[in-house]
């Protein structure tokens, strides 16, 4: 786990008023802040007396989120031939990942490091996506000073990958939008001039008014088709070329023809012109792409952002015993390393000395830590809790086992993109269907009337335009993904909908997701006077136990300990208030003190870990700690079994416990999986699937995976749908295609409900338009519609499209299907405007 | 009536300039992040000159 929870919900940044992070909440604190930003900000603004909060009480040295790395990996050369540019005037520029990035209040402090650190020149923060752009002198100030300013204002930074891709992209988007842009000015034009000659058609209109109009539609269609327009002719073009159909080539004919058709009848003053159909089509198809595309973007970035996140440097100690921090790109098998206390191994390698205890939740699950001492092999990302240790480098870089961990993530992200080639593939048959219907009409017509002939075929293509059916699933998508936003559930995409809202198989892992994730003190045997006492000798401790320890009496005064001392891998002692103080695993306070059973055979539960206390010689309690589950599994798990979904419980934690967990929920004892490695849940997830498709298509149902930690990650990108819960690992949420951002289970129920309702919009809009183009088809080819009627008909069957899915009940924010205090910025929001 | 060969180029000259003036703001970035402008213009441009950064 790499970010712990607490159980508290639904508390207020004394700040902002956004709710905290539960990552971010201080038990004993009287102000709580929801990101570091809010925290000096308003000790800042204290400070100076400049607004009327109230003053601090016990201003307490708080724990600012930092890790005091060095950063000097950041100056390396390879550093900067991979992430930095070259920036205007001389300056240097490059795009960090800041983590803990929430507020308004974010942006003030980031955006205020050029104050900070002399040589910055500017410093921007796109607060959406997490990245701060630095532009900066490299002759003044070297970028790891920039680093460890941001890193102690407590956003850690890590370099980001797609700097270069990212410019790119910009300018793409911008080019997309200025092409929205004036295609839509020009259509409402174009509208608004064929309103006045449809008015003119039916109330009498003087010739020379009506031509103005008709050469001012022809006008402003011209530079529709040669500016915005222009990118279906060279899609089409391109597609022509390759000899493959493309939805393009539909649009451009019926553009082309409509237009031209348009400007002769235009210039010999007959007939009907088609402008207002054309340059509609062109805005709204080129806005129905725009949508599409942002969604796909989301997940191009994922693979991206996981390279940020692995850890980038070691202290290498050279022969003459001096130690060298360097990006752990650079790590060779053989070098020694040494990785201190609380930070991640950068290499896979085997410890030569020291001795201390290891969080390896991030390859495995495993919730409890797990001692390593001389001898033992430790992983790349897995954690160093307790003590300083020495490490030679087996395998570093890109073949270590979070390095190939990452790059199955990768390449599960990347091969997603199948279901875009059929539906391209599916666009063709569409494309040939409505070609060989339009040149039946015209073969038919021709021998009776070559004029009509003409005006069918052309009607035919413009009432069968794709524009509604192209519409119909991206338009509700994006309202369904907007309200599942507000709703605190986002989407990256629109696939995970459709296959949500089928059932399916939910794979869960454990820690984390069905518990809290976090050791909490559960069981306590002892009188209250011991407490302080084990507190006093824990409080220094940066093991998990203790952490369960502190959070469980907060509110406890903490006396003086003296002569503690921290035995790795058994327990603590130390004389606090003249007493002896023994705390520790049963067999490391036996081997210590006279041995009392009677308390430890008290403590029943085997998913928990004993903790036993001697005071002066005398077992005095027992402790029982372990990782909670959470409040709302049970009853989400139900409503989800109740709606057709099979449920497996699946944990890299000891089979022992996930059995227990597993019948605690109600899972089969067969659908209950322990001691699954990272890669076991990734071959299960591929298992799953390839039995999956082997189904009949109706019975085929989704692989969806539930996770947190940086362990599911593969799994979360290899299953069909991916869903990273609150809480969880970054490489697990940019990996996910969805993230919910309120605590517990409940979320994916109302995500799957979310998901059926969307659907069913969805159908609903696609039957709509296909039976619309249907008709338009039937109609055309009988010669009862003119290209006029045709062209009035398709935005009209677009505008349905559009109100249904405006209307269409989706994803709703206000209900208060769970406990409603534990509201996040999405139920703040939604809360907000059901009072406005 | 006529006054409508004056006022139709008229109108769309205002729609050119309109339409130079978005591709212009488009071209300069003003829609590459609608999010982070919004929170940032709420921080005044005379409030600190220098921050400490927390010792910890």
């Amino acid at each position: 786990m790499s970010r712990s929870r607490a159980p508290v919900i639904g508390i207020a940044c004394t700040h902002c008023g956004l709710s905290v992070p539960p990552a971010f909440v201080e038990p004993d604190a009287s102000e709580q802040f929801c990101c570091q930003g809010c925290r000096i900000a308003c000790e800042f603004l204290s400070a100076n007396g400049l607004a009327e909060y109230k003053a601090f009480r016990d201003k307490r040295a708080t724990p600012v989120h930092s890790t005091g790395r060095s950063y000097d990996e950041f100056d390396h050369p390879a550093f900067a031939e991979l992430y930095v540019r070259a920036a205007t005037g001389g300056l240097s520029a490059t795009e960090l990942y800041l983590e803990g990035v929430h507020c308004a209040s974010c942006v003030w402090l980031v955006e205020r490091v050029p104050l900070l650190v002399p040589g910055v020149a500017r410093a921007e923060l796109d607060v959406r996506r997490s990245l701060a752009r630095i532009e900066w002198n490299s002759a003044e100030v070297p970028l790891s000073a920039v680093a460890r300013a941001l890193d102690r204002i407590g956003y850690a930074p890590h370099p980001f990958r797609g700097v270069a891709r990212d410019s790119m992209r910009r300018r793409e988007d911008r080019a997309m939008l200025s092409r929205i842009g004036v295609a839509g000015a020009i259509a409402g034009n174009v509208m608004l001039a064929s309103l006045a000659l449809y008015a003119g058609a039916f109330s009498g209109m003087e010739g020379s008014y009506e031509q103005l109009f008709r050469w001012v539609c022809l006008g402003l269609t011209i530079p529709a088709i040669v500016g915005p327009g222009r990118v279906f002719f060279v899609g089409a073009w391109g597609a022509l070329r390759a000899r493959s159909l493309h939805m393009d080539l539909p649009i451009a004919i019926a553009l082309g023809a409509g237009a031209l058709r348009g400007a002769i009848n235009t210039i010999t003053d007959s007939g009907p012109i088609y402008f207002d159909g054309v340059t509609i089509l062109i805005f709204l198809l080129l806005a129905g792409r725009f949508l599409q595309q942002r969604g796909q973007r989301a997940a191009t970035d994922a693979a991206e952002l996981l390279y940020s996140l692995a850890p980038s440097t070691a202290h290498v100690v050279a022969h003459d015993g001096m130690e060298r921090e360097v990006p752990a790109v650079a790590l060779l098998p053989g070098m020694e390393v040494n990785v201190r206390a609380g930070e991640s191994f950068p290499a896979d390698g085997i410890v030569t000395s020291g001795r201390t205890s290891v969080n390896a939740s991030l390859l495995t699950g495993e919730s409890r830590p797990v001692s390593a001492t001389s001898g033992d092999a430790v992983f790349a990302g897995t954690l160093n809790i307790s003590a300083p240790v020495r490490v030679r480098v087996d395998v570093a870089g890109e073949t270590s086992r979070l390095a190939k961990l990452l790059r199955q993530v990768e390449e599960s992200v990347r091969r997603r993109a199948p279901i875009v080639a059929f539906a391209n593939r599916m666009a063709g048959w569409f494309v040939a269907a409505v070609l060989a219907l339009a040149a039946i009409t015209f073969i038919i017509w021709y021998p009776r009337d070559p004029a009509r002939a003409w005006d069918n075929a052309i009607a035919l293509l413009i009432v069968t335009c794709p524009c509604a059916l192209a519409l119909a699933t991206p338009l509700a998508v994006t309202i369904a993904v907007g309200r599942a936003a507000r709703a605190g559930i986002f989407l990256k995409g629109g696939d995970a909908l459709e296959l949500l809202s089928r059932t399916g198989t939910l794979v869960i892992d454990k820690t984390g997701t069905v518990t809290e994730g976090r050791t909490a003190l559960v069981e306590w045997l002892g009188e209250a006077w011991v407490q302080p006492l084990v507190l006093a000798l824990e409080v220094g401790s940066s093991h998990p136990l203790a952490d369960g320890f502190r959070r469980a009496w907060p509110s406890l005064s903490v006396p003086e300990a003296d002569e503690v001392t921290h035995h790795a891998g058994g327990g603590i002692t130390g004389t606090v208030a003249s007493h002896d103080v023994v705390v520790g695993s049963p067999r490391f306070v036996a081997a210590r003190v006279s041995g009392d059973d009677a308390f430890i055979a008290r403590l029943t539960d085997p998913m928990l870990t004993p903790v036993l206390v001697a005071v002066d010689g005398r077992v005095v309690a027992a402790a029982g700690l372990g990782d909670k589950v959470r409040d709302d599994a049970r009853a989400s798990l139900d409503a989800l079994r109740a709606r057709g979904w099979r449920t497996t419980l699946l944990s890299g934690d000891d089979p022992a416990v996930a059995a227990a967990v597993g019948a605690q929920l109600g899972f089969a004892p067969d659908e209950a999986i322990g001691g699954a490695t990272p890669e076991q849940k990734l071959a299960y997830i591929h298992e799953a699937r390839a039995m999956m498709h082997g189904r009949l298509r109706t019975e085929r149902g989704a692989i969806v995976m539930v996770g947190d930690g940086v362990n599911d990650a593969a799994a979360i990108a290899a299953a069909d749908v991916g869903v990273g819960v609150h809480g969880g690992a970054e490489a697990s949420l940019v990996t996910a295609d969805v993230h919910l951002t309120t605590p517990g289970l409940e979320p994916l129920v109302r995500l799957v409900e979310g998901a059926s309702r969307t659907m069913r919009v969805i159908h609903r809009n696609i039957v709509f338009s296909l039976a619309y183009n249907l008709l338009g088809v039937a109609l055309a080819m009988a010669g009862v519609i003119t290209p006029l009627i045709a062209a009035v008909m398709m935005p009209a069957s677009s505008l349905t499209v559009v109100l249904g899915s405006w209307f269409g009940k989706t994803f709703d924010s206000s209900a208060p299907s769970v406990a409603t205090n534990e509201s996040e910025s999405a139920t703040v929001g939604a809360s907000m405007e059901a009072a406005a | 009536m006529s006054v409508i060969f004056i006022v139709v180029p008229l109108a769309l000259l205002i729609v050119l300039i309109a339409v130079i003036a978005y591709v212009w703001s488009a071209h300069a970035g003003q829609f590459d992040d609608l999010d982070t402008p919004a929170m940032r213009m709420l921080h005044d441009d005379d409030g600190p000159r220098h921050i400490e950064p927390p010792c910890l």
